[in-house]
């Protein structure tokens, strides 16, 4: 298995991941200065997919590019922009290209991003690419032909531990492992008894779980988050705690250091969602590895 | 039933340049129970025409406009009044828009938009439950179409964009998949949601559609 985050998940290491978005043009200065800032403190960095439904450039290639500069990448691959000969021939790519992590998505509606005429796809769902990516991996494609060289993809899926009703949102969790995905990388958690409830929901399948933490600035940015953003919900104590405050910024980052060293009790690893605040990314890891940072 | 709507008069003048006369054309089934061609909808459109300026040498309304065969039968009955106009104006659904050009070689003119195949929720409400997809696989879903009801046609359960049962494409829509859940769960048969559902067969979706009985 080439994937670090797959020999770091299986030797049981607590991982970090961190995220980066490919840029609205083609130049990638910004990109690699935040990839590469982010890098030595993460296990592998998601490299998001046109994220909200908002045009940037192909994953495939920015992920590829993170590859070339020796970071390695969780290239996020969504259903809603391909359908299924596109979701193969970039798999292929990507594997080809050196990409080994895959993060297989539905994919957020596009009426959400900046193209809101356009068609969306959803040809496949996140639980048929991942059968996809586990045939590509046996030297398939989804229709049994035989591939010239099979993918070694390391594939994961989302899922969303806080959201209600969630009983309804289990099926497809089981589905999704049954169909390869091999951890969870979870929607933002904010509360540890809910992470708890949900990894031991899921733990039965043989899926590790990364909890996705959220770093917030202020109670205005959690409430436009909460009526923009699907599928994530702040709970008001948060906000609450935000806007009581004397300096928000800075609660927001002691919050998600909170969360984060409780998941070292609970999970597998977590996932840094820093909205472009790259800099919380060495302190929330130090936070849960026990350093200290020297600066 | 075919829920259309009728384009804003704008269009419809804008769509009738260069000429002056004008047959109009509704239906009797969905488009007067959707009021965009009934018997009410083509009096107003004779009025607002005539308020713009055009002539209308006639109207008819059609019982069941996609018949074509009954579409050219009653227009032949009225052949003076059509061959008199420059347009023949329909207000039905697209098909019944193309069964008068079917059967006319007068230029025709869609006054409506046909949104969906819907059911009548009660008087002036339809909803979309089926898209007539060829494959139907309501037996597994608790009678509720994920592929039209799941604003992304989802087949194996919920996306991640549902928060408190409700759709992330609209919170005004509850999320199909918990509506399925919860029926499945009434019935006892939650446990077919672990099954997993193939990749749709779209050879069932494509078009034009044919059937011939008999053969």
């Amino acid at each position: 298995m080439p994937s670090q985050l797959a020999r770091k998940l299986a030797a049981h290491e607590f991982v970090i991941t961190a995220e980066v978005a490919p840029p609205r043009g083609c130049d990638l200065t910004a990109f690699l200065h935040s990839a590469a800032y982010v890098a030595p403190y993460a296990d592998a960095v998601n490299v998001t997919d046109n994220q909200g439904a908002n045009m940037r450039m192909s994953p495939l290639a920015a992920a590829a590019v993170l590859v070339r500069e020796g970071i390695e990448p969780i290239m996020q691959l969504t259903c809603r922009d391909r359908n299924r000969l596109a979701l193969q021939s970039d798999l292929l790519g990507a594997a080809s290209l050196g990409v080994h992590n895959i993060l297989a998505l539905t994919g957020d509606g596009i009426g959400c991003g900046d193209h809101r005429q356009g068609r969306s796809v959803f040809d496949l769902d996140s639980v048929q690419l991942l059968q996809t990516i586990t045939a590509m991996n046996a030297g398939y494609d989804m229709n049994g032909a035989v591939l010239t060289g099979a993918t070694a993809f390391f594939a994961g899926a989302a899922a969303a531990p806080e959201v209600e009703p969630f009983g309804v949102t289990l099926p497809k969790l089981g589905k999704k492992v049954a169909s390869g995905a091999r951890y969870f990388q979870t929607q933002a958690v904010f509360n540890p008894d809910k992470l708890l409830a949900f990894s031991d929901a899921v733990t039965p399948y043989g899926v590790q779980v990364i909890a996705g933490i959220l770093v917030l600035k202020s109670a205005r940015m959690a409430e436009f988050i909460n009526q923009h953003i699907p599928g994530l919900r702040i709970p008001s104590a948060v906000i609450e705690r935000l806007r009581g405050a004397a300096h928000p910024a800075e609660e927001g980052i002691e919050i998600a250091m909170e969360m984060a060293r409780h998941c070292r009790g609970i999970c597998s690893g977590i996932h840094i969602m820093s909205m472009g605040r790259d800099e919380v990314v060495p302190r929330i890891a130090a936070a849960v590895r026990g350093e200290k940072l020297n600066n | 039933m075919i829920v259309s709507t009728q384009k804003p008069l704008e269009q419809i003048v804008s769509a009738l340049d260069g000429g002056s006369r004008v047959f109009i054309i509704g239906c009797s089934k969905c488009a007067t129970v959707c009021k965009s061609g009934g018997e009410e909808e083509v009096f107003r459109m004779q009025e607002a025409l005539a308020d713009a300026g055009k002539e209308i040498t006639g109207t008819i309304v059609i019982d069941e406009i996609c018949h074509m065969l009954r579409t050219g039968r009653d227009l032949r009955s009225r052949q003076e009044q059509v061959n008199q106009a420059d347009f023949l104006l329909v207000l039905s659904c697209g098909a019944g828009i193309q069964s008068v050009a079917e059967v006319s070689e007068k230029k025709v003119v869609a006054g409506t938009d046909s949104k969906f195949l819907g059911n009548i929720r009660r008087f002036g409400q339809f909803e979309q439950r089926c898209s007539l997809c060829g494959d139907c696989r309501l037996n597994e879903t608790g009678g509720v179409c994920p592929v039209t009801v799941c604003a992304k046609g989802l087949l194996n359960g919920p996306c991640g964009g549902m928060v408190d049962g409700a759709c992330e494409v609209d919170a005004d829509n509850r999320c199909a998949w918990v509506t399925i859940y919860e029926r499945l769960e009434l019935q006892a048969r939650v446990g077919t949601l672990s099954r997993i559902t193939p990749a749709r067969d779209f050879i069932h979706e494509a078009h034009p559609g044919n059937l011939k009985l008999g053969k």
